[in-house]
């Protein structure tokens, strides 16, 4: 369990944080050694903090699908 | 009410005749509660709030009031050359003899077509089932891609993207631009749909358009629009005009939206709320590592015990024990032996005192001593004139003898 954590800088915000509460879980409710329980509390503090972070300075990022569109019209 | 005089009069009066026409008018179903066409011309509102105006078409005019009561029920603002739907009831003004329509509600002209148009549709694509509530689709939680069906230029992808800034800045946006009314605008709007589920697979989309008029927001009506929507493969939000407007597509979507804001709302999670979640889960995550350490810190604590119970020590203390309670035993039973002593020891004394001769002078014997000190144990050891100390159990005497006489008494024993 302790082993083979991914690199937090490439993961998404939902899979930072499906694998805290997963931790968080496991901690939770099963015992562990005690070293696995000091390596899961680190992690699931690191992707806490990756989580904050990425909350921190984002921007929505905009894509634009630009098929065949004819002439748009303004409202209002 | 009075009604029409009961004979025929040779002539009646201009009163009489006018209060039966508007008897008559009243009396109309027809005429009580009717819809009329027309252009509006003539509007004046004096300071009593009453609204005056002219109805009329190429052929003929008609006065209307709106009372004040009314006036502002109305759906339109009344302006001159506006084409309208006016209702209410026809009477007549008996002062000026002048046939009126008293207007309780306005509406766009056409208006009233458009919306049977809606409700046959509507009614018959309920019937098809394409408005299940079975068929509405969860949105995700927290979607990591949204696409937006809009105008590119319009005022609701900018009320969009900024709702989702401000809500969560982690989701990507594609914009799959269209036109939102006008003639092409369905053919478009199902086009941007179709793009969005082939070229990039969104988690949700939300098709929007800000407020407008009824005719404005119509391609939101048009049956392959609300068709399109109701078989998107990807769950839609819908976001169609104000608060109050309600299109076809608004039915057939999987969640529909007052605004095209309240449809960004919805498709995301507010971040105030995923900090604290964050927040919430490190508190649990601390609790929980706590509690291994605390699980493993009783471990030891038991095996600590555990290893006590074996250890050679153990034994010592066994037998350190087993002595401590021996040498208390043998206090105890060396107690108890002088206890026995000490009471063996007092009977001893009272026998002793019992046979004290000293003890029977208490009953009122006496001992005669002579003057060396040695007791007189018979008559032939006293001499008449001889001085003797008399012992009594509280005191003593000194006497003198002054006879003997030997009885007979002591002779036989």
């Amino acid at each position: 369990m302790s082993s083979a954590f991914l690199p937090l800088k490439n993961m998404t915000y939902e899979q930072a944080c499906a694998e805290l509460e997963g931790i968080v879980a496991h901690l939770e409710s099963n015992q562990t050694t005690l070293e696995d329980a000091i390596a899961l509390f680190e992690r699931g503090q690191a992707l806490a903090q990756y989580c904050t972070s990425l909350l921190e300075g984002a921007e929505v990022r905009i894509r634009r699908l630009d098929e065949g569109m004819g002439a748009q019209t303004e409202e209002e | 009410m009075n009604r029409f005089p009961p004979a025929k009069p040779a002539a009646y009066t201009v009163s009489d005749l006018t209060r039966y026409l508007r008897v008559l008018l009243e009396l109309d179903d027809v005429l009580n509660d009717v819809w009329v066409q027309g252009e509006v011309s003539n509007v004046s509102r004096p300071s009593s709030g009453h609204i005056y105006f002219t109805l009329k078409d190429a052929g003929a005019a008609m006065q209307c009031v709106v009372w004040r009561s009314s006036s502002s029920r109305l759906k339109v603002t009344l302006q001159n050359g506006m084409a309208i739907e006016a209702h209410g009831a026809i009477s007549v003004y008996e002062k000026d003899g002048k046939v009126q329509l008293y207007v309780d509600a306005a509406r766009p002209a056409g208006e009233g077509q458009l919306y049977q148009e809606f409700l046959r549709l509507k009614a018959r694509l309920e019937a098809e089932g394409l408005f299940n509530e079975e068929r509405k689709r969860p949105l995700p939680a927290r979607p990591r891609c949204i696409g937006v069906v809009t105008s590119a230029s319009g005022a609701a992808l900018q009320d969009i993207l900024n709702t989702l800034q401000r809500r969560y800045p982690l989701v990507e946006v594609i914009l799959s631009p269209c036109a939102v009314q006008g003639e092409a605008a369905p053919a478009e709007i199902v086009a941007a749909l179709q793009a969005l589920e082939q070229l990039s697979e969104p988690d949700v989309i939300i098709l929007a358009r800000g407020g407008g008029s009824l005719e404005d927001l119509w391609a939101f009506n048009d049956e392959r629009v609300v068709r399109a929507v109701a078989f998107s493969r990807i769950p839609v939000v819908t976001g169609v005009g104000h608060e109050t407007d309600f299109t076809l597509v608004d039915f057939a979507s999987d969640v529909r939206a007052p605004t095209p804001t309240g449809a960004a709302t919805l498709v995301t999670p507010d971040q105030a709320d995923l900090r604290v979640d964050l927040s919430d889960l490190y508190s649990r995550l601390s609790m929980a590592a706590l509690g291994q350490v605390d699980y493993q810190r009783q471990l030891l604590t038991t095996l600590a015990h555990q290893l006590e119970r074996v250890t050679p020590m153990q034994a010592v203390r066994n037998e350190r024990q087993q002595v401590d309670s021996l040498s208390e035993r043998a206090r105890r039973a060396f107690a108890h032996q002088i206890e026995l002593r000490g009471v063996q020891l007092k009977g001893a004394a009272q026998r002793l005192n019992a046979l004290n001769p000293l003890s029977i002078l208490q009953r009122g014997f006496a001992l005669i001593e002579q003057a060396d000190g040695s007791l007189a144990h018979g008559i032939d050891s006293l001499q008449v004139g001889q001085t003797v100390h008399i012992r009594m159990a509280d005191g003593q005497a000194a006497a003198q003898i002054q006879s003997t006489e030997r009885t007979s008494l002591n002779s036989k024993e």
